[in-house]
């Protein structure tokens, strides 16, 4: 067992360490930091002072190295773009990330596994099959599209809700929150609906054809001529044992949800780490990239290693072909 | 009236006044200021932001005048043409209750001509500044330099004590890996008081009580919130949806959306900049074309008639939908040297330019790569794509090489580029900011920007003199033919000159400033 994990984490460091290096490589297709940084007045003395002075002068391995010692040590240096440690700014946006993330997974999980069970024993209703059609635009049609249709439908023309930003945020200590605030709760509406559409239709999808599957089982059949009740033969006997794959799909979705909200922050305004990216890629503001990209890494291998972990535990057959391997 | 219906109005009554007083501007741009430290970045919406909270010496109204701010007096010395005379306004206070004087001038200054400032090729020519009084201060040049005033229009006095105390005397600089006290706080002298800031988010002022302005200015606004919107689409959203009150860079595909939704408004004015393409005009051969052994455009016939194809008309009304002035050269009508008779040269004559491409031996044109950024000017791919096809028609094929800024800017600074578009504002309203970095020969400390390899030593000679020569009326004949060599070689192709858009709701009432910095104690409300 120890083994195992101790190679998986040795793994996962290397996975790491990998992506880094190509993210560091990647950097100078960017473009060059250097012009945003200093005015339209600068002489070609400046330009050459500053690019030593941050070391980009020297070849991505040497500056890929500097950031990993910085790294090591919690220093993920200073944005090129605000002037402001990395860090500290990653901790501000967090919060926005988070939040908004784990509004649209709830709203995903909730309505996609109760959309999924209605279309799943209404099989051929009406309702069922027009849900089901719908649910082909949450899948077809791009993010950025649905937001601001979104945006022009209840912002432009009802008014109801706020267009952009996060509204009025309550700080606890170092998180922002805007789950205490009218303004806060109503401006994560439209965002989390557009982010959480895909992952919604996904589950609904999902749960549907596991259950159509399941209800097929004989034991179902047992259950109801047993004479149950239909609720309890849909919902205790027939959805729990459709939930394993869906949750495991549900998982990986959840890292997914919380690095692609990069659009959905654009649209919105939602001062996130995904608007903090796209700011950084625009003003190529390397410190910035390389801590956004080294986290969303290790939140998937972090991911990753969990569910191999899970399945070490699970899976029998895994220690068999270990002991069976040696 | 019943008792109830009294009561009201009267509690109606009692809080229309108060209601008159607290009067907040809600301001959305595209981009955030990147710092609050005044010296950090010389960036629009970095010293947009700074406008309302500190102040420099002298600054532009929102026509572009000079006008007093902290100096309320400003000349050469008399007796000594290398000195600048400034006398400055007394009894104003920083926002915390400290005293402005000279000490204060002499330090901001000296901040800004620090190696981490970003303002310093404005001082390049200060050799000391000197506080001579309590509210006098002296500015000494290398040699005489007359137009001393206009570099200091964005150059923010900071209180000397404040940054003392709090660690901000030397510029934020990226080594140190820390905070820097100035990027995040401010205490200035101007019409606004920093409340809150969140970079990126959201930041609110509040109006100066104190602000030696007071009765001079309007300053209805009395609090203004603003918060950056990147996203265009959702820029105009929140003015139509009436989340806020005024909104800079309206996207010109959606000017008429705002313009015709009711109490809304749009207002232009030309803008501070001009879009132009640059040419490599060396005579060695260059790369990018398909001609062997000779550059085409190092022959000024190619280069007149390939500006001869261009339809700036069209360009106008496609293109940029009436959004621009169709331009006959690189300065901005309001810069000192600019003519009318200039800007109004171009033609647009395909059969001319054909002509002239024959006699210039090209008959059959050339290929040529014209580079092009995508996300900095207005519609700047969009201009490039329209230029092809124009070009087309004198038999020069253009391959367009569209970029994200951050890589355009570098091909010309490090002339990887033969054909090329750029932008330029004239933040010091006269024509040798615009020689010195454009039409000089590229060097150490001048013709940064000169991407054309164009250098003619005695206009180089000419360009440098400007910056001593103190009789204003020789000096601006000089100007005079260093343009007429500009127009007559064609060193670049003029596009247009940009026009500004600002979308406000019927409350606000202003006019729009050609810097498109918005400076709030400016602005009435309706």
């Amino acid at each position: 067992m120890l083994t195992f994990v101790v190679r998986r984490v040795f793994q996962s460091a290397l996975v790491l360490l990998i992506v880094g290096l190509v993210a560091f490589s990647m950097f100078r297709f960017v473009g060059d930091p250097i012009d945003n940084m200093l005015g339209q007045e600068r002489t070609d003395a400046d330009i050459a002072r500053l690019r030593t002075e941050l070391g980009l002068d020297q070849p991505f391995p040497v500056q890929y190295v500097k950031f990993l010692k910085g790294a090591a040590e919690g220093n993920f240096g200073v944005s090129y773009r605000q002037g402001r440690p990395v860090s500290t700014i990653l901790v501000e946006r967090a919060p926005a990330t988070l939040e908004l993330a784990a509004v649209s997974g709830f709203f995903a999980i909730t309505i996609g596994i109760g959309l999924g069970v209605f279309t799943a024993i209404r099989r051929d209703g009406f309702m069922a099959n027009m849900i089901m059609s719908v649910s082909l635009i949450g899948v077809s049609l791009p993010t950025f599209l649905i937001g601001i249709l979104l945006i022009y439908l209840f912002a432009v023309e009802l008014g109801w809700l706020p267009s952009f930003g996060r509204g009025d945020v309550v700080h606890i200590g170092w998180w922002s929150t805007g789950f205490l605030t009218a303004s806060g709760l109503k401006a994560l509406i439209l965002p989390a609906i557009t982010l959480g559409l895909y992952q919604m239709t996904l589950i609904m999808r999902l749960v549907r054809s596991e259950m159509l599957e399941v209800l097929r089982q004989d034991y179902i059949r047992f259950a109801r001529a047993r004479g149950l009740k239909e609720r309890s033969v849909n919902f205790r006997h027939a959805l729990k044992n459709t939930l394993v794959p869906v949750i495991t799909v549900t998982g990986l979705q959840l890292g997914s949800i919380i690095a692609f909200a990069i659009i959905t922050e654009t649209v919105f305004q939602w001062p996130g780490v995904g608007l903090l990216f796209i700011n950084a890629i625009q003003f190529v503001d390397i410190p910035v990239m390389a801590a956004y990209l080294m986290l969303i890494s290790v939140m998937f291998v972090g991911i990753n290693l969990i569910v191999d972990l899970l399945y070490f535990a699970i899976d029998p057959r895994l220690r068999v072909d270990q002991k069976g391997a040696k | 009236m019943t008792f109830k219906s009294t009561l009201l109005a009267t509690a109606a009554l009692m809080a229309m006044p108060m209601m008159a007083q607290a009067e907040t501007l809600r301001w959305a741009r595209a981009g955030d200021a990147l710092t609050l430290d005044p010296h950090a970045q010389n960036e629009g919406p970095t010293s947009a932001l700074a406008h309302q909270i500190m102040e420099p010496l002298v600054m532009r109204d929102m026509t572009g005048a000079m006008v007093p701010a902290l100096a309320t007096d400003w000349g050469p010395s008399a007796d000594n043409p290398n000195v600048w005379e400034f006398t400055l306004r007394e009894g104003v206070t920083f926002h915390d209750g400290a005293e402005f004087d000279s000490e204060d001038v002499k330090f901001s200054l000296d901040r800004a001509m620090t190696e981490d400032s970003d303002y310093k090729e404005l001082l390049a020519s200060v050799k000391e500044v000197r506080a001579t009084g309590k509210y006098t201060i002296e500015i000494e040049t290398n040699g005489p330099n007359p137009i001393m005033a206009n570099n200091l229009t964005n150059m923010f006095i900071m209180d000397k004590g404040w940054a003392e105390a709090n660690g901000a005397v030397k510029v934020q600089d990226y080594e140190g890996g820390e905070d820097t006290f100035a990027a995040k706080n401010a205490n200035g002298t101007g019409p606004y008081v920093l409340v809150s800031r969140e970079p990126d988010v959201k930041t609110v002022m509040k109006i100066n009580d104190n602000y030696w302005g007071k009765d001079e200015f309007p300053m209805e606004v009395t609090e203004v919130i603003y918060t950056p919107i990147q996203n265009a689409a959702t820029r105009v959203a929140a003015m139509l949806s009436g989340e806020v009150d005024f909104i800079q860079d309206v996207p010109v595909q959606d000017l008429g959306r705002v313009a015709g939704t009711d109490g809304l408004e749009v207002r232009t004015a030309p803008q501070n900049r001009v879009i132009f393409f640059g040419m490599n005009q060396a005579a060695e051969d260059i790369a990018g074309d398909n001609v062997d052994g000779i550059n085409p455009m190092s022959d000024v016939r190619v280069r007149q008639a390939m500006s001869m194809a261009i339809d700036r008309v069209a360009i106008q009304k496609v293109v940029m939908r009436g959004q621009s002035a169709p331009a006959g050269m690189i300065a901005p009508p309001f810069v000192n040297g600019w003519n009318e008779a200039m800007d109004s040269s171009s033609k647009t004559d395909v059969e001319g330019a054909k002509a002239l491409m024959a006699e210039a031996g090209f008959a059959d044109g050339f290929s040529i790569t014209l580079n092009c950024p995508n996300d900095r000017y207005i519609n700047d791919e969009a201009i490039c794509q329209a230029s092809v096809g124009m070009l087309a028609r004198i038999g020069v094929t253009v391959n367009l090489d569209a970029k994200p800024k951050a890589q355009h800017f570098p091909l010309i600074n490090n002339l990887e580029t033969d054909f090329y578009m750029l932008g330029w504002g004239v933040p010091t309203y006269d024509s040798e900011y615009v020689f010195n970095f454009l039409a000089h020969t590229k060097g150490e400390k001048y013709g940064s920007w000169n991407g054309t390899r164009f250098s003619d030593t005695d206009l180089d000679a000419k360009i440098e003199a400007l910056a001593s020569e103190t009789d204003l009326e020789k000096r601006n004949m000089m100007i005079n033919e260093i343009w007429t060599v500009v127009q007559d070689e064609q060193l670049y192709i003029p596009i247009h000159h940009q026009v500004l858009n600002w979308g406000m709701s019927s409350k606000v009432d202003t006019i729009v400033a050609p810097d498109d910095t918005a400076k709030f104690k400016y602005f009435t409300l309706n």
